[in-house]
């Protein structure tokens, strides 16, 4: 059973349509990564999730609860992160950290005092003159210190350094360890292909992609270089190939996986010499998804 | 680039986020000038009640305290001294507030941090700040001028008069950039300059009840402590009397002063730190603090206090004041006249003591408002979308925020009895009994204020994105419909819309059930209404 199942979910704000049949499945011990850029949807979706926004349509399951009926009930099993943390500027870290973890129904002193010291967080400083970084670590404590099946952390490492961000990593792969399951939504690539199991990427609130990171590649271009004794002829118009370009002698094209047989098949007939073909990062399936967008909005700015 | 650079445009912004709070501000104040001198002058129309009026104020420690000194027996020194602390308080917390608003605010919020990397000199964000309210506070007294000349008093003393109340306006403008370069949050740096306007009120009361009456004119000359107060200053120009044009300029120089105390403190610190250091927290929080309730009780207890002072203080200046009630009745007949209208009732006492008691429900209302609008402020910074993310109820964390507010006003009513009646007690003996009735008096009032609350509950729930407008505009209303509406002769079906017209006027009035129950009942349906719509709706919305 999954944790989190959303089928056909719609949401709108006024006339904006921000989710528009969204589904989603995370499953039992995953940390399923959630991608997409500002105005998608993956705030409102996790809100939702929360009980905090309603639903228009859909059906949407949380720990097999509803979660507008059964926000409390299900708040005792779940902890958030929130992208954008604020906290009461006269209360000070410590206090911040007991209080959440109090009002959702306990937390764990020992991991408290030990996510304390990794996270380097001074808990006697008051909220106010915390930095956004540090904002975010006290939010981050306070949900890893609470033993529960599911973490929903929403952009939770956007402030955090480097070495911290490494911290954020080892903490994650923690409580998969014990395990729970974390729905991450994130812009940090580097974390998700290092975190998560599979990712669902969405746009426009539609969720456009989703998988094991294994099949998205699978479903994605294969880059394949290649240098030839002969001279490479007649490789554009095998079927699949695209994005042909002649580099210091060597040819680069991309494949989609399925005509990678035929290519090959094609190339030996000029006597391959080197050959190395590389599957697509993370950041190139996300940006294929979103390169209109980027297009578009490229060309808007150049009109100017 | 000079320190000064973009000043112009940084005052431009301000004016453009402020145009609605300043439009109100300096069109505000002739409006409130020229109804008050109409309502003046028709309550003094002619020498000998002035008179009347002006050895009452001579005569009467309550109304130098609250009032201020008389000048003449000119209309004109009548409703100087019937308006000014009004106007002048006004001025000087409004331009208070904008002074913060547009300097340490801006800082907290990282805006100044954002405005320093472009162009912009060292002191232009202050400058211009400080630019912005003093000219708000000149618009607003040349348009008093003119409507007090409009209103038939002398263009000399219009123009002094106005001159005076834009002078504390001035002189609290800088104070107000001494405060917010030492704090570093705008919540501290308004609370210190709070602070100095209470004292500035305090020592001009003083000085002012510690007056004497000039040798062989009907005039209050106030004492030494005035002139500490810039409050105070004010009235020493003796607007409608032999005018001291001269003392205009004390405001002036505390500007001055104040500006180049802020200059030289915004030299010697950094952007976004203060002078007073940020205190450290405890590492763990107290069993107390975590629930609702004990995060409400700590987000509310210093607000709560501050109230609880202010009442206390006022409660017993405002009971000892009681027996001076029996003189007045035989100097001012007028003044007898006005106190039964708003206590009624036949005992002029009785009737004295209930309308003090409606003024504290009145003013309690406003803590009732400010702490359950705290409800949107956390809603709007994010803070109530963490909290309903742990495994408290809508209706759990609303609920608690109303019965704190709730708790809140029952306390600092029941204080207002407790102090008006003991120190009425104190000078007329019985302090035990007079302070046990009024407490019971004041206690009848928590309906009014339970309306209220409610109010804000059923706003906040159904229309959030408008309840701070509309819940300060529902509780100047009912405080204008209890004041004013008598005198303004409205129809009774209009003060019927105000909770506070129905709470029986105790003890110059029997208890009345009926009111009370129905009162509380509407107070229950609004709270159900406020409790269901937020249970319903998104947040944050």
């Amino acid at each position: 059973m999954s944790v989190i199942s959303i089928d056909n979910l719609v949401k709108t704000f006024g006339g904006v349509r921000a989710l528009d049949g969204l589904d989603l499945r995370v499953e039992p011990g995953e940390v399923h990564g959630f991608l997409g850029p500002n105005g998608a949807g993956k705030s409102t979706t996790i809100r939702i999730l929360l009980g905090l926004l309603r639903r228009d349509s859909g059906q949407v399951r949380v720990l097999d609860g509803d979660p507008w009926r059964d926000a409390v009930a299900l708040h005792r099993r779940l902890a958030y992160v929130p992208g954008d943390v604020n906290l009461w500027p006269n209360l000070s870290g410590g206090e911040a950290i007991d209080l959440f973890g109090a009002l959702r129904g306990g937390l764990d002193e020992g991991r408290r005092d030990e996510l304390l010291r990794r996270f380097e967080l001074d808990p006697t400083k008051k909220c106010r003159t915390y930095s956004k970084g540090n904002r975010q670590k006290v939010a981050i404590v306070a949900a890893f210190a609470s033993d529960v099946e599911l973490y929903v952390l929403d952009e939770p490492t956007s402030g955090l350094d480097p070495l911290m961000e490494a911290v954020f990593q080892e903490e994650v792969r923690r409580l998969t360890g014990a395990g729970a399951s974390v729905l991450l939504s994130s812009h940090v690539l580097a974390e998700v292909e290092a975190l998560c199991d599979r990712v669902s990427i969405i746009r426009e609130g539609r969720v456009v992609e989703s998988g094991t990171l294994a099949e998205l590649r699978h479903l994605a271009r294969t880059t394949v270089t290649v240098e030839t004794v002969r001279p490479l002829t007649g490789v554009a118009q095998l079927p699949g190939v695209h994005e042909v370009r002649t580099v210091d002698g060597r040819v680069r094209l991309e494949v989609e996986p399925a005509h990678l047989d035929t290519l090959l098949g094609h190339l030996v007939r000029f006597q391959v010499r080197a050959l190395t073909s590389a599957p697509p990062t993370l950041e190139e399936l996300f940006l294929r998804h979103y390169g209109d967008t980027v297009e578009s909005s490229t060309s808007v700015g150049g009109g100017r | 680039m000079s320190s000064l650079t973009g000043t112009g445009r940084l005052a431009r912004l301000a004016l453009r986020r402020d145009r609605i709070r300043l439009g109100i501000w300096v069109l505000g104040t002739p409006l409130i000038g020229y109804a008050l001198a109409e309502s003046v002058a028709g309550l003094y129309p002619d020498e000998q009640t002035r008179v009347g009026y002006a050895e009452t104020v001579i005569g009467s420690v309550v109304a130098r305290a609250f009032n201020g000194p008389i000048a003449s027996t000119d209309l004109g020194a009548v409703v100087v001294t019937e308006t000014y602390l009004t106007l002048a308080l006004l001025a000087a917390l409004l331009s208070t507030f904008a002074v913060i608003r547009h300097t340490r605010q801006n800082e907290e919020t990282g805006r100044a941090e954002l405005l320093g990397a472009a162009p912009v000199g060292r002191y232009a964000l202050l400058t211009a700040a400080l630019v912005v309210v003093v000219g708000a506070n000149v618009a607003a007294a040349a348009l008093l001028a003119l409507a007090l000349v409009g209103s038939g008093l002398s263009v000399a003393g219009s123009v002094a008069a106005a001159a005076a109340i834009g002078g504390v306006g001035v002189a609290f403008t800088g104070l107000a950039a001494v405060a917010a370069q030492l704090s570093v949050t705008s919540r501290g740096a308004n609370a210190l300059a709070a602070v100095t306007v209470g004292v500035a009120f305090l020592l001009r009361a003083a000085g002012d009840v510690l007056g004497e009456r000039a040798p062989g004119a009907i005039r209050l000359d106030s004492a030494w402590p005035t002139w500490l107060s810039p409050l105070g200053w004010g009235t020493q120009v003796r607007a409608f009397g032999a005018q001291r044009w001269w003392v205009l300029a004390l405001p002036a120089a505390l500007l001055v002063a104040g500006i180049a105390v802020a200059y030289l403190l915004a030299e010697r610190r950094d952007v976004g730190a203060g002078l007073l250091a940020a205190r450290r927290g405890p590492a763990r929080a107290a069993a107390g603090l975590l629930s609702p309730a004990g995060l409400t009780w700590r987000l509310q207890r210093g607000a709560l206090l501050g109230w609880a002072v202010a009442v206390a203080v006022l409660g017993l200046c405002m009971g000892v004041a009681g027996h001076e009630i029996d003189a007045m009745i035989a100097e001012n007949p007028q003044a007898a006249e006005a106190i039964a209208q708003l206590g009624g009732g036949a005992e002029l006492v009785d009737a004295y003591l209930a309308a003090m008691l409606g003024l504290f429900a009145l003013t309690i209302g406003a803590y009732v408002v400010q702490a359950l609008l705290r409800t949107r402020a956390d809603e709007s910074d994010g803070i109530l979308e963490a909290l309903l993310a742990t495994a408290v109820s809508r209706t759990r964390w609303l609920g608690t925020q109303v019965l704190g507010a709730v708790l809140g006003a029952l306390a600092l009513v029941l204080l207002a009895g407790v102090t008006t009646g003991f120190g009425y007690g104190l000078v007329a003996g019985d302090p035990i009994g007079w302070t046990v009735e009024l407490a019971g008096a004041a206690a009848l009032r928590l309906p009014a204020l339970l309306v209220v609350a409610g109010v804000v509950t059923a706003l906040f729930g159904a229309l959030p994105r408008w309840s701070v407008a509309l819940s300060w505009t529902v509780l100047i209303a009912f405080l204008l419909l209890g004041q004013l509406g008598a005198v303004l002769e409205l129809p009774q079906a209009a003060l019927n819309l105000s909770p506070y017209t129905h709470v029986p006027s105790v003890p110059a009035a029997d208890v009345a059930v009926l009111p009370l129950v129905t009162l509380t009942g509407v107070a229950v349906a609004l709270l159900a209404l406020g409790l269901v719509t937020f249970g319903r709706r998104d947040t944050p919305r």
